[in-house]
């Protein structure tokens, strides 16, 4: 700790980079609060000089007129739905990929290996129209499915856990279970996969929230109010004329939350997970 | 029991909803818009309507106003909400790395957080927090600055740089962890011996930090400009889904957006896809060459 490189900083040095460093923390902390603020007032005192700074106590009127609007419930619901099912898809496709890459010697294990990490570098954008061709053909327009499926077995959590399994997995417990005569899908399923947890646990954090805020794919798929995902609902309630800003700002709190509690118990391990993903990719 | 699955096959068997998944929702989709560039179709007229025009869709592009002008506003987005990132991302994390000890968790938590919640909730917010009279960000202006309110969502001027400051604000603090990330893994024994030798800690941090983070420096940037090159959601949000007056913040990614499911064209949708795809791939190799040519001047 002592001998960190910068130690000779200038007392008004060291003060003045507190200062920003603090000031721009707070405007990275600010939108949030504003929101929260924004949901608990009503839309005419919203648009006052001066804008209210302080929460007020309008949130459940908000919550009443947002629940007018789109099927509040019903969205949140989809979105929960989609959420979980993306990541528990994700948790058994990607282990089992990354499974694959790590314990087997097979002909084609090389090239393979490149086409999932070449997906990295596919940008999502191309293969939107024909990817809607393909939802529509399967008739998975409006359907969840089109949500949770196509983009679960991601070269990222394959990575991940190929890396995980090669280093902390021994191959003698593959190799002595082999022997005693347990079949392939035993050895992944009983045997491996319980050694996997910390690996599968930042991959089902990341998995949740990337699809809990996935705009793109259900503006592209999704056509009814009933069956759109929170971030499609709220959008749809904007208006150039007259948007219920407090009832969409009680909805967007409510969609950020479970976000950031999730955040605030896991950031550190968030972070680190994102961060190698990234590295690496 | 005799086992499931045989061990030659098992690789296969692991790797089969991998490849299901790829071929129908990567490689194929892939394949076909490629395929789509070259043809005009009306996807409502069904499949019978398309017909092969060759390079008609991108000689299109090539006079068309909009397609220029949104490719325009993604470079310029890409620039003015990229560079700054960096600028203060790399301070911001040598200064975490360096200075903070108890707080640090907490301060990389909050500059982090925009990066993790919902892109949409949060422009939906942008766009009350822009607002001329009655906005945040106006209000606060005013209360340091004796200035005029600005029209931010909606005077064309104004848009794009309102849409810059979002997205800065998103990813700036994912930069800084990234940039946190390359300096724990330099040694600390180099910043003793720089030290011991008498180097200032401005010397060291040109020195010694900046050119130790430029492999770093490379990979951020690149991610910066894939992803800034796509922008979508972000200005799709805070243009109300139109790019705004005069078409000020339609990105390149939202214009075929709109060509394929405003405007039913989904071959000219195509061809800009591709258009775009040439301009990440040129700019992901301008930036490689860019720092390569860096490090042999040094």
């Amino acid at each position: 700790m002592n001998s960190r490189p910068s130690r000779g900083w200038q007392p008004m040095t060291r003060v003045s980079a507190w200062a920003l460093v603090v000031l721009g923390a707070l405007i990275m902390l600010a939108p949030f609060y504003m929101m929260f603020v924004f949901a608990s007032h009503p839309r005419a005192e919203i648009f006052q000089v001066p804008p209210p700074m302080l929460p007020g106590t309008d949130f459940l009127s908000n919550m009443a007129i947002l629940q007018q609007r789109i099927p509040f419930w019903t969205n949140l619901g989809w979105s929960f739905y989609v959420a979980i099912a993306f990541t528990l898809c994700s948790l058994l496709f990607c282990s089992m990929g990354g499974y694959a890459f790590a314990v087997y010697e097979f002909p084609l294990k090389k090239p393979l290996f490149t086409v999932v990490m070449g997906t990295l570098l596919i940008p999502p954008f191309l293969g939107m129209i024909p990817n809607f061709m393909v939802m529509d053909f399967l008739g998975w327009i409006d359907r969840p499915i089109a949500l949770y499926l196509p983009g679960a077995a991601g070269a990222f959590g394959i990575f991940m856990v190929r890396q995980y399994v090669l280093s902390s997995v021994p191959r003698e417990l593959i190799e002595a279970a082999r022997l005693d005569g347990c079949g392939e899908f035993r050895i992944y399923w009983s045997i491996v996969l319980p050694l996997l947890g910390p690996a599968l646990g930042t991959l089902a954090l990341i998995s949740f929230i990337s699809s809990w805020n996935n705009f793109i794919s259900p503006l592209v798929v999704m056509r009814s109010l009933e069956m759109y995902t929170l971030p499609l609902a709220l959008r749809s309630m904007q208006n150039p004329v007259n948007t219920e800003w407090g009832a969409i700002m009680a909805g967007s709190a409510v969609a950020a939350l479970p976000l950031l509690v999730l955040f605030a118990l896991t950031s550190r391990r968030l972070i680190a997970g994102l961060v190698s993903g990234a590295v690496r990719g | 029991m005799k086992p499931l699955i045989k061990l030659r096959w098992a690789p296969y068997f692991f790797l089969a909803p991998f490849m299901l998944l790829f071929f129908v929702f990567g490689l194929f989709p892939l394949g076909f818009s490629l395929v789509l560039a070259f043809q005009s179709w009306d996807p409502v007229q069904g499949l019978s309507s398309m017909t092969f025009v060759g390079l008609k869709n991108f000689a299109f592009l090539l006079e068309d106003d909009w397609f220029w002008k949104s490719l325009y506003n993604t470079l310029w987005l890409a620039v003015v909400s990229g560079l700054p990132q960096h600028l203060v991302a790399i301070p911001l994390a040598c200064f975490i790395h360096n200075r903070l000890g108890r707080w640090r968790n907490a301060v990389i938590g909050v500059y982090f957080m925009p990066y993790i919640t919902s892109t949409v909730a949060m422009a939906i917010l942008f766009s009350a927090l822009f607002s001329t009279d009655y906005g945040v960000i106006n209000t606060t202006l005013q209360f340091f600055f004796p200035m005029q309110a600005i029209d931010w969502l909606g005077d064309p001027d104004n848009i794009k740089p309102a849409i810059a400051l979002m997205v800065f604000w998103r990813y700036v603090g994912f930069n800084t962890v990234l940039y946190l990330a390359a300096l724990q893994a330099i040694p600390r024994e180099t910043y003793e011996a720089a030290t011991l030798d008498g180097a200032s800690p401005r010397q060291q941090f040109f020195f010694i930090t900046l050119p130790l983070l430029k492999p770093m420096m490379l990979f951020s940037v690149t991610l910066s400009v894939i992803g800034g090159l796509q922008l979508f959601e972000e200005p799709f949000v805070l243009t109300g889904g139109r790019g705004g007056s005069d078409q000020a913040g339609m990105t390149t990614a939202i214009y075929m957006f709109r060509t394929a499911f405003e405007f039913s064209d989904f071959g000219t949708a195509s061809a800009i896809s591709w258009s775009l795809f040439l301009v990440v791939a040129l700019l992901t190799w301008a930036t490689h060459r860019l720092f390569r040519g860096k490090k042999e001047a040094t």
